[in-house]
Formats: structure tokens, C-alpha cells, sequence
């Protein structure tokens, strides 16, 4: 900045016309070098290419599950605290059943409507079960308003590893709280079984 | 080549009944910009190439111009139409046209170039028509130009009136 | 026979100049992405190469909107009126070698003529869309262009004082030869002929309406201006319109400085006149692309202020560096006299601009309270 600055005042700014003459230098070397150096070039070929996202950008939640079996690693215990929590409340969750009508802790039911979620995270935050992320998918235009932009159960079900791959930082931390919990869990059934 | 004549003076004709015929100001201004036209290839096929093209320099590029300038500045809302085709004053109005075309009549009439005694120079150059303009003619043109800056500082003067410090003007802008 | 020569002359230049219309819309688009530090276009064949193809048959299939209460002749006539001298004044340059069409004796009285039609095309344009920022567009453009006329006229009487001629070919005939051998007997190459030429190169962009004098299209305030209700190929024409009047200018500042089709060095002779035309030619559109892409669009009073304050009497003076040029017959008394009254104007105008900004400011005459 200071170079500049004295370089305005050395060459520039006293003649008519350097002003004009410089920038046209300036533009001149960028188009030149842009032939040269590819990495004056800062756009992509978008859908071909595209740039990392930084590992904090997010837009709409998914549910986590462990294992091979979307299914039966599903972390979620249908709690329905993000339910509740959502401020926008585009979470919709309804517990499976058992045959005498008594809710399971598994919903059978989880429908995200990403056409009013507004991406605050909230639902994040308030899970006490790290059963639902933030993902970071974009370029999600469909060809309806309604039903295709409502996500169902299927579609936000995504493994941890693609969590990990997301978000090396926080899943890494949402991991070890887990690996925390479940000591926890054993020491207190230990302790149970002790007892 | 007097078929040529007549097309354009048939255009001419038409361009200036237009000009003052058609109800609609900007297709006034437009005809009156192809009656220019017209009259510059008139010239052009009379064989007077430079009073041509200065015809329709001067007259298409700045004069017209300037019309449809003014037309735009002043008026946008009566563009569309303006009034009645005969004018309440339509009388003097024949009377001041007639009065015209009498006195070019008489003066082309006396000149004698109808009878054809008048020698056409085999060629207008531009050298010659420079030369004759500047000494022969060196007078008028040099009038003219001191017309036209005159003009053009009246013009200016008009336009960018400040409102001097304690004269009406200011006085009333500042209430 | 002659017939037959005339039209294939024509159709050259016309092939010429439609073939560069196509290639400088996309290298326009490939120059501007890349002093951005962007692409550009690089989708339709090879390295973008067919894009121009693909804008025509868009343009063409687009649908021709007009709105309702355009005054539809109008409306419809405009692009024909803008596009069809831009044409005629490819007829009169010198492309030498034999392929000049016509030499007319007032080539340049020609140009100036036929080129100021257009501001009728563009009052046309504006008016008839009945759209406020077309009528606004159209008010700035004709001002601009009237204004701009003056010093470009001023300008280009200079190379007419010098070679006593208003005819191009005329004007490129006195520029030959080479002086001491080598260098070249061009107009550019003299105190006056330089400055001419910077001044001629402004105004013509103005004229053309190009950045940085591209206000009355400025999106920001007037949408597209005068162009704003037109689509598909109405505006196309337009467009093309626009670019065959830089061609145009491009080749007047050719043939009056810059030697029109004469060599730069007498080893080079042997290629064909035409082709050192086409070549400057193609040079100057370059550069406009470069200029559009480093210039910032200017405020209609610093427009104004430039033309009636700057170039009009820079170009003054360069007319009587010009006569004290030809007077003193060239050589160095002409470049101590001619160099020596024009850097002195440009300290003048230097000082004058740089030590009182208030001449730049705008000034407000209405809005005083
Ligand atoms: S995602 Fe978390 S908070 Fe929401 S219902 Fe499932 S376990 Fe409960
Ligand atoms: S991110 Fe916010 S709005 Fe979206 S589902 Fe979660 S809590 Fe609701």
C-alpha cells in the first residue's frame, strides 16, 4: 500500500493522462499473464469444476447414521426436541409404532421441508443425540414448489462417514462426545451389574 | 437521368406536404429530415457533390438532430398530436407563402437560368469552391462565422443563467 | 465485366466486415474475461470458438418483443436506419491494392454525412419504444454525439489542411514513401498527426457511444437506454450497428494517420495494401476492447467538460500546430514549432485540470436552495 502509494506520487497523478496510461498497464499485464500463469484465472468452470467449500458453510440438516444399514444405524430416537426447537418448524417427525400403538424410540416419519428451513443450525444444536448435521449440498433446484423440495427420511439418512469427509472438525468432536457417552453408559451398567 | 430528377423531387414534395400534414410531431420532424435528405441527392444528381453531402451533413446530421432534440426536451406529452391541420391564422399564412413563392419565382424567372444562358462550370472541384470561397467570398463567410459565435454565446448565456448573488432570482429561491 | 468486379469487391469487404463483427463480439467477451482474471466464453466448440454462431441463431429465434404502445414503424425502422450507413461508409475507405470502391473527391464529407444519420436511428430508437429511460437514453446518446462531432470533425480537417484533399485515397497516397528509408512518411508519426490521431481515436468513441463514453447505455441508471425495448434481432442489430461504426471510425483513423494500407517498414511492401488496412484496422478494434475494459464510465458533465474543455480546444490548437507544421515544411524547425505549441497546450491543459479540481466538480445550477 505504502509502494503504491509513492509510486502514485512519483509517476502518477501530476500528468494528465498517467492515470489512464496506468491502468491500462495494469489491465494489459493481467490480460498477458492470465495466458501464462492459470492461476491468475480465480473462476472455475462451475458444474464441471467446482471450488472447495470452507468447512464451516452449511445449508440444510441431514440425519446421521452409523454402520452399513441406514436403517438400523439410525441415531435418531425420535425425541422430536428439534421438532419443537425449529424455529420455522419445517421438521416433521412421527414415531414408529408398535403393534398394541406404543411409540418406538425410531421415527418413521422425519420430513424436512427445505423450502422454509432458513439453515440456523438450531435443530443441530438442540439434538442431544449428534443424530442431525448440517450438510452443505447446494445446486438443489427442482421443477415443483411443494413435494420435491420436502425431504423425507431416505433422503437425509447420509452415513457418518460422509460427515467426517464434511467436516473433519466437527465430527471428529461429535464422535468423541459419543465415544464419551457410550463409556459412560458402560461404566454405569458395570456399575449396575456390580450393584 | 430525368427520371432520377423526378423520383426525387416527387420525394421532396411528398416529404414536405408530410412535414406539415401528418398530426404527429416527431413524424413531422422525420419528414422533414427526409425532405433534407432529398433535397441533398437532388444536388448529387445535379452533379454538385460537395453542396450535397454539406446539404445533408448540415441539415440531416445537425439540423434535424437539433429538432428532434428540441422535440424531445420540450415536449414529450404532445408529441403524439398536434393540434388541427388548418391553423386559425391559415389566411396570412397563404398570403406569406404566396408573398415567397412569387419572389423566387420572379428572381428565377429574371436570372434567365431557365432559358439556359447561364454557363455551368464544367467542373466544381473542391479546389475551386475553396478558393472562391476564400477570396471572393471571404467577407460573407467570415460574417457568418462571427454570426454563428454570436449565436452560440447567446445561446450559452441564455442557457447557463446563474442567479447572481442579491438580484431577484436568488432572492426568490431563497424564500 | 465491371459490374461483375464491383460486386465481388463489395462482397469481400462485406464478408470482411461481417466476419469481424462475428470474431470481435467473442473476442471482446474473451478479452474482457480475461483481464478479469475470468474465461470467458468456452463452451460452444473448441475453446468457445463458435459461440458468435451460437448468439446469431439465438438472436434470431429470440422472440421480437415490442411493447404496446410503440409507435410500431418506428419502432421497426430504427435498427434499419442505424445499420445501413455504418455500411455505406465501408464503401468510400481506402483499402488500397484495388480493392477501394469508390474514391469519391469529398470522402470525408462522405463519412461525416452519412455517419450523423445515425443519431436520427438512435432519436428513432428512443422515442418510438415509449419507454422513459429509452426516451432518456436517447436524449444523452444525441447529445453526446452532437457535441462529439465537433472535435472529431476538428480533428480530421487537420490531415485534409496537410494533404489538400478531402479524399481518403488522396490522404493515404501522401502519407507513402518512407522517410531516411525507413521510417514511414505516416501522419501519426508527426507532433500534430499524434496528437490528431489520440483525439480522433476519443472521439470516435464517443461517436461510437464505447466505453468509457458509453453512458447512454449506462445499465445502472437507464437500463439499456435507447436499447431497452429491443430483443432478438432488432437489437442484434443494433449491436452490429455499433461495432460496424467502430470498424468504421477505426478505419477513418487508419487511413487519415496512420497511412491507411502503406507498409511500416519498405522490406514489408510486398504484402498487399488491403491486408496492412485490415490489420490496423483489426489493431484499433483491439485496442478499443482494451480501453472498454480498463475505463471506468464517465459522468455526463466530466462528458461534457472533456469534449467543450478539452478536445475542442486541444483540437484547435492542433490545427494551427498543423499549419505551422506544413508552413514551416516539416523537418525539425516543424518539430520544434508544431511539438513545441502542442506540449505547451497539454502543460496548459495539465495545470489548468490538476491545480483547480473545481472544473471536474459538478456544479449544481437548479438545485441551489
Ligand atoms: S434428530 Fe435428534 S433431536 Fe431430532 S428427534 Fe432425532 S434424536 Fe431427537
Ligand atoms: S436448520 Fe433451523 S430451520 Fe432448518 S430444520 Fe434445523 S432448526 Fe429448523
Amino acid at each position: 500500500m505504502e509502494r503504491m502509494a509513492s509510486h502514485y506520487r512519483k509517476s502518477g497523478g501530476r500528468w494528465l493522462g498517467s492515470g489512464i496510461l496506468r491502468g491500462m498497464g495494469v489491465t494489459l499485464k493481467n490480460w498477458i499473464g492470465s495466458y501464462f500463469d492459470p492461476s491468475r484465472l480465480v473462476t472455475v468452470c462451475y458444474p464441471g469444476e467446482r471450488l472447495p467449500l470452507p468447512e464451516n458453510s452449511r445449508s440444510f440438516p441431514f440425519l446421521i447414521y452409523d454402520g452399513d444399514d441406514p436403517e438400523a444405524g439410525l441415531r435418531c430416537v425420535a425425541c422430536r426436541i428439534c421438532e419443537k426447537e425449529c424455529p420455522p418448524e419445517c421438521i416433521h417427525i412421527e414415531n414408529e409404532r408398535d403393534e398394541n400403538g406404543k411409540p418406538r424410540k425410531r421415527p418413521a416419519v422425519f420430513d424436512i421441508d427445505i423450502s422454509v428451513c432458513m439453515s440456523c443450525q438450531i435443530c443441530v444444536e438442540v439434538c442431544p443425540f449428534d443424530a442431525i448435521e448440517m450438510d452443505q449440498i447446494y445446486a438443489i433446484s427442482t421443477n415443483a414448489r411443494f413435494e420435491p423440495l420436502r425431504l423425507h427420511k431416505e433422503q437425509l439418512l447420509k452415513p457418518n462417514e460422509y460427515f467426517r469427509e464434511l467436516s473433519p472438525t466437527r465430527s471428529a468432536a461429535a464422535d468423541a462426545r459419543r465415544e464419551a457417552e457410550r463409556a459412560k453408559q458402560a461404566k454405569k451398567k458395570e456399575a449396575g451389574k456390580k450393584g | 437521368m430525368n427520371v432520377v430528377l423526378f423520383i426525387i423531387a416527387a420525394l421532396i414534395l411528398v416529404g414536405a406536404l408530410a412535414t406539415v400534414c401528418v398530426r404527429n410531431l416527431v413524424y413531422c420532424a422525420l419528414s422533414l429530415a427526409a425532405t433534407f435528405a432529398a433535397l441533398g441527392m437532388l444536388y448529387l444528381a445535379l452533379g454538385a457533390e460537395f453542396i450535397g453531402w454539406v446539404q445533408i451533413l448540415v441539415y440531416v446530421g445537425a439540423v434535424a438532430v437539433l429538432i428532434v432534440f428540441v422535440i424531445l426536451l420540450t415536449a414529450p406529452d404532445r408529441m403524439r398530436s398536434v393540434g388541427p391541420l388548418f391553423s386559425r391564422s391559415r389566411i396570412l399564412g397563404v398570403g406569406v407563402s404566396l408573398g415567397v413563392f412569387g419572389t423566387i419565382a420572379y428572381a428565377v424567372h429574371k436570372s434567365g437560368s431557365l432559358k439556359g444562358s447561364l454557363s455551368m462550370p464544367a467542373e466544381t472541384d473542391m479546389q475551386s469552391i475553396g478558393e472562391e470561397l476564400l477570396s471572393s467570398y471571404l467577407v460573407p463567410l467570415e460574417a457568418t462565422g462571427v454570426l454563428l459565435t454570436v449565436a452560440l454565446i447567446g445561446a450559452v448565456l441564455f442557457a447557463r443563467e446563474e442567479p447572481v448573488e442579491g438580484s431577484e432570482e436568488s432572492q426568490e429561491s431563497k424564500d | 465485366m465491371w459490374l461483375v468486379i464491383i460486386q465481388l469487391k463489395i462482397g469481400i469487404i462485406l464478408t470482411f466486415f461481417s466476419l469481424l463483427f462475428a470474431v470481435a463480439s467473442l473476442a471482446e467477451r474473451k478479452i474482457l474475461a480475461r483481464i478479469q482474471n475470468r474465461r470467458g466464453p468456452n463452451r460452444v466448440g473448441p475453446c468457445g470458438l463458435f459461440q458468435p454462431i451460437a448468439d446469431g441463431i439465438k438472436m434470431l429465434i429470440k422472440e421480437d418483443v415490442v411493447p404496446r404502445k410503440a409507435d410500431r414503424a418506428l419502432h421497426f425502422l430504427a435498427p434499419i436506419v442505424m445499420v445501413a450507413p455504418m455500411v455505406l461508409l465501408f464503401g468510400i475507405l481506402p483499402y488500397g491494392g484495388g480493392l477501394t470502391l469508390v474514391d469519391l473527391e469529398v470522402g470525408l464529407l462522405f463519412f461525416f454525412a452519412v455517419s450523423s444519420v445515425s443519431e436520427l436511428a438512435v432519436f428513432m430508437a428512443g422515442w418510438s419504444s415509449a419507454n422513459k429511460y429509452s426516451v432518456f437514453g436517447a436524449m444523452r446518446a444525441i447529445a453526446q454525439m452532437v457535441s462529439y462531432e465537433v472535435p472529431l470533425v476538428l480533428v480530421a480537417i487537420t490531415p485534409v489542411m496537410v494533404a489538400g484533399s478531402l479524399s481518403l485515397v488522396h490522404m493515404v497516397e501522401d502519407q507513402a514513401g518512407y522517410a531516411i528509408g525507413v521510417i514511414p512518411n505516416w501522419f501519426v508519426l508527426t507532433p500534430w498527426g499524434i496528437v490528431g490521431f489520440l483525439l480522433l481515436f476519443v472521439t470516435s468513441l464517443a461517436e461510437a457511444n464505447r466505453t468509457p463514453f458509453d453512458l447512454p447505455e449506462g445499465e445502472s441508471e437507464l437500463v439499456a437506454g435507447h436499447l431497452t425495448e429491443y430483443s432478438g434481432f432488432k437489437y442484434a442489430l443494433f449491436f452490429m450497428g455499433e461495432y460496424f461504426g467502430i470498424f468504421a471510425g477505426s478505419g477513418l483513423a487508419v487511413a487519415l494517420f496512420l497511412g491507411g494500407g502503406g507498409a511500416p517498414l519498405p522490406l514489408l511492401q510486398w504484402i498487399p495494401p488491403y491486408l496492412w488496412f485490415f490489420v490496423k484496422l483489426v489493431v484499433l478494434v483491439g485496442i478499443v476492447i482494451w480501453v472498454r475494459a480498463s475505463l471506468p464510465r464517465m459522468r455526463i458533465d466530466q462528458l461534457m467538460d472533456l469534449c467543450w474543455k478539452g478536445l475542442v480546444p486541444l483540437a484547435f490548437v492542433n490545427l494551427i500546430a498543423a499549419a505551422i507544421w506544413h508552413y514551416s515544411g516539416g523537418g525539425w524547425q516543424g518539430w520544434i514549432l508544431a511539438g513545441g505549441l502542442l506540449v505547451g497546450a497539454y502543460l496548459m491543459l495539465n495545470r489548468v485540470v490538476l491545480r483547480s479540481r473545481c472544473s471536474w466538480e459538478r456544479k449544481y445550477y437548479l438545485a441551489k436552495s
